[in-house]
């Protein structure tokens, strides 16, 4: 039987979400503030709140110097092409995987996800050697290949636990009707699994977005993305809080919309099985 | 249609040679801060000095840039043609032939005019391997009125237990005011860069002339409990967290009533646009203790290039350029003297121009003069440079040094633990290394 919820409950826990949302919301609501501020009032303790001169020469002198839209269009092509080569990779896998399955299938799903526990730094070298000697050092290509594989465990576990959910007796339904290996993962198990797609692309992406090793060791200035043009603005000796937090503003500012917008769709696939 | 197709072709890659032999484009890796931002907006009057030469600034934060350029130079990714790197780097790099010797800057360069001691932390075998694009050394900074209101004056170079005694006047936490600030967080370049001229001026030495490490000895235990005592009771809480933009921010806030560090940072704290005190700041050179040999630093940020470039002629030009006199006067031309970057020339301390504008300059100059990255402690060292030791294993030495005596300072590990935990995990390093 389900339990009633009191008032008294429902009120302490909308009052506990709200306090955890805005615990959590906190930094981005002060780096936003901070970005209007200047450079001493960035620092100045105590912290200023709102009542300081707010000013947008930090916007200013941030377009100046470097060209955010360069930038940030390297950004969406390595976020994008990531999340779109790994997603080609990834349906068949996981399809493999899901439905005709082996006995080693689980511990080639706990193997990939291994992968993800070795720290980056350790294979820096070898990875920056190879690209030298391929030309694909600072290269949109090249990152997408990295920031792809990098992605492609979380992208097949997603993916399998939704194609998990779904009955093989559709897909057997739709053999039997004469679709082709094919067709069958295109017409019948894709449109089913929608919703889960749509999440592991959008985690995808955010991955792909914030990723700030490799993009910046392997780029210089043709493929440099948004985390480049972010650590070009902290510095070693002299204020720079304020800018910092204007350049940090303009990286998050697509990624925050794009989630704005479908956290819906996100919240949706991440909690939800494929079929109901 | 296919002889057409193919003029195009044609047309197209004459077009490409053309266009490549008419622009060299040289990639700079550089670090973000005033001075070099400041040269990324001049760059026009390079390029309209030479045309056939353009720019791409790659500027990052000091610690990537490290690891990038090091990865880079290391693998020979050829990725950039003109690499930002500090005294530390210069001398192992150049002695490893990944830097490309700077014979060709231009016969108006005046390479007579680099400061001595600046020179020679650039140099290998007599020759320049970096041209310094600015030059810091360390000096006390200090409140000019919270030291009349306490009568205190200044006759001579301080002892660190004189500036002990100014600190606890000076220590006044209910009114936000600390004696001194000093940086406390762990890193080669941040808490040891310090510690390590306090050790000189108590006439310790990281290695004695068998590379052995000798945090066993007197003057290391004198200098930490000195450092321990000085910022752990008369600085500002939560020290061990504080760098030079934790302790600039304080300085600028006027919660310091000393403070010890880069002399570049003496243009922060005079900038009334940046500090609430800017009026009311003098500076004097760094404290000594049994000796002043070492105790005061010498760092520069130098522009160099990395032997696997196939552009070192553009590169020399573009160095030639942006470390030259007529850069000086450039940037004074456009931004005022006080914006000039400093330390490197000897001819910008003679340039009365400059000497007005910046009431710092002859502090800068004494403390840069004063430091000598070969005979920096009292003792001989088998070591280049005053606060670090230019040998590879260094970084990770320094780093590990600098948590440990970083954990005195918390009060997590008495002195004594903290020199003795260095002696060892130094001497396993140098050991394993090979150099006894």
């Amino acid at each position: 039987m389900e339990k009633k919820q009191t008032p008294l409950g429902y009120v302490s826990f909308s009052v506990f979400a709200w306090i955890v949302g805005l615990l959590i919301f906190f930094p981005i609501f002060w780096m936003v503030l901070t970005s209007f501020k200047s450079e001493l009032e960035a620092v100045s303790i105590p912290p200023s709140f709102i009542s300081f001169d707010w000013t947008l020469e930090n916007y200013a002198e941030v377009q100046e110097r470097s060209n955010y839209f360069k930038f940030a269009m390297n950004s969406v092509i390595l976020a994008v092409g990531s999340t779109l080569v790994g997603l080609v990779f990834a349906v068949t896998c996981a399809w493999a995987m899901a439905f005709n399955p082996t006995k080693r299938t689980k511990d080639a799903l706990l193997w990939m996800l291994s992968t993800k526990m070795m720290p980056p730094v350790g294979v820096l070298v070898p990875i920056y050697l190879m690209f030298r000697d391929w030309g694909l050092l600072d290269t949109r290509f090249g990152l997408i290949m990295v920031l792809f594989l990098m992605n492609l465990p979380i992208m097949v576990w997603m993916l399998y636990t939704y194609f998990k959910e779904i009955p093989t007796d559709i897909l057997e339904a739709a053999r039997m009707d004469g679709a082709t290996l094919p067709k069958e993962i295109i017409f019948v198990l894709l449109p089913m699994a929608v919703p889960g797609i749509a999440s592991t692309m959008l985690l995808n992406v955010i991955l792909a977005w914030n990723e700030a090793f490799w993009t910046l060791n392997l780029t210089t200035s043709d493929a440099a993305p948004l985390t480049a043009f972010i650590a070009s603005y902290s510095s070693p000796e002299g204020l720079f809080w304020a800018k910092l937090s204007a350049a940090s503003t303009l990286a998050v500012a697509p990624i925050l919309v794009i989630g704005w917008f479908s956290q819906k769709q996100l919240v949706r696939g991440l909690t939800f099985g494929a079929v109901k | 249609m296919k002889r057409v197709m193919g003029a195009a072709l044609c047309a197209l890659l004459a077009g490409g040679i053309a266009h490549a032999n008419a622009e060299t484009k040289l990639t700079i890796a550089t670090v973000n801060n005033g001075d070099m931002i400041r040269m990324q907006k001049l760059t026009d009057d390079f390029t309209s000095k030479n045309p056939d030469i353009s720019l791409e600034w790659v500027t990052l934060e000091e610690n990537t840039l490290r690891q990038r350029v090091t990865t880079d130079i290391a693998t020979k990714g050829g990725q950039y043609d003109v690499m930002t790197i500090g005294t530390y780097e210069v001398p192992i790099w150049a002695e490893k032939g990944w830097l490309a010797p700077l014979d060709n800057l231009g016969s108006d360069y005046d390479v007579d005019d680099l400061m001595p001691a600046i020179r020679s932390a650039v140099s290998n075998d007599g020759n320049l391997y970096a041209a310094p694009f600015y030059g810091e050394s360390s000096m006390m900074m200090y409140r000019t009125d919270l030291f009349e209101e306490a009568g205190i004056e200044i006759n001579g170079r301080l002892t660190w237990d004189q500036t002990l005694e100014i600190a606890k006047k000076l220590h006044k936490p209910d009114e936000g005011v600390y004696g001194i600030c000093l940086r406390g967080k762990a890193g080669w370049g941040e808490n040891m860069a310090l510690i390590s001229t306090m050790g000189n001026a108590y006439g310790a030495r990281w290695f004695d002339e068998e590379w052995k490490p000798t945090f066993d000895g007197d003057a290391w235990k004198d200098a930490l409990e000195m450092y321990t005592n000085i910022l752990g009771n008369y600085g500002p809480p939560g020290a061990t967290s504080n760098g030079f933009n934790e302790n600039l921010s304080l300085f600028n806030s006027g919660k310091c009533g000393m403070w010890i560090d880069a002399t570049v940072a003496a243009s922060f704290v005079t900038n009334p646009k940046e500090s609430k005190v800017a009026d009311k700041v003098g500076f004097t050179e760094a404290p000594c203790a049994v000796t002043c040999t070492g105790a005061n630093w010498l760092w520069a940020w130098n522009l160099g290039i990395p032997m696997g470039s196939q552009k070192v002629e553009a590169a020399q030009k573009f160095i030639s350029w942006a470390t030259s006199k007529a850069y000086l006067e450039l940037v004074a031309s456009k931004e005022g003297w006080a914006n000039v970057p400093p330390g490197t020339r000897m001819s910008l301390y003679e340039n009365p121009k400059y000497l007005e504008a910046a009431p710092f300059a002859d502090e800068t100059l004494l403390a840069i003069d004063s430091a000598d990255p070969i005979n920096s402690t009292l003792e001989p060292k088998p070591y280049v440079g005053v606060q670090f030791a230019a040998i590879p294993e260094f970084q990770g030495i320094g780093t590990t040094v600098g948590q440990q005596f970083s954990a005195a300072l918390a009060g997590q590990m008495s002195v004594e633990q903290a020199l003795s935990a260095a002696q060892s995990s130094t001497d396993r390093t140098m050991r394993k290394a090979g150099y006894y």
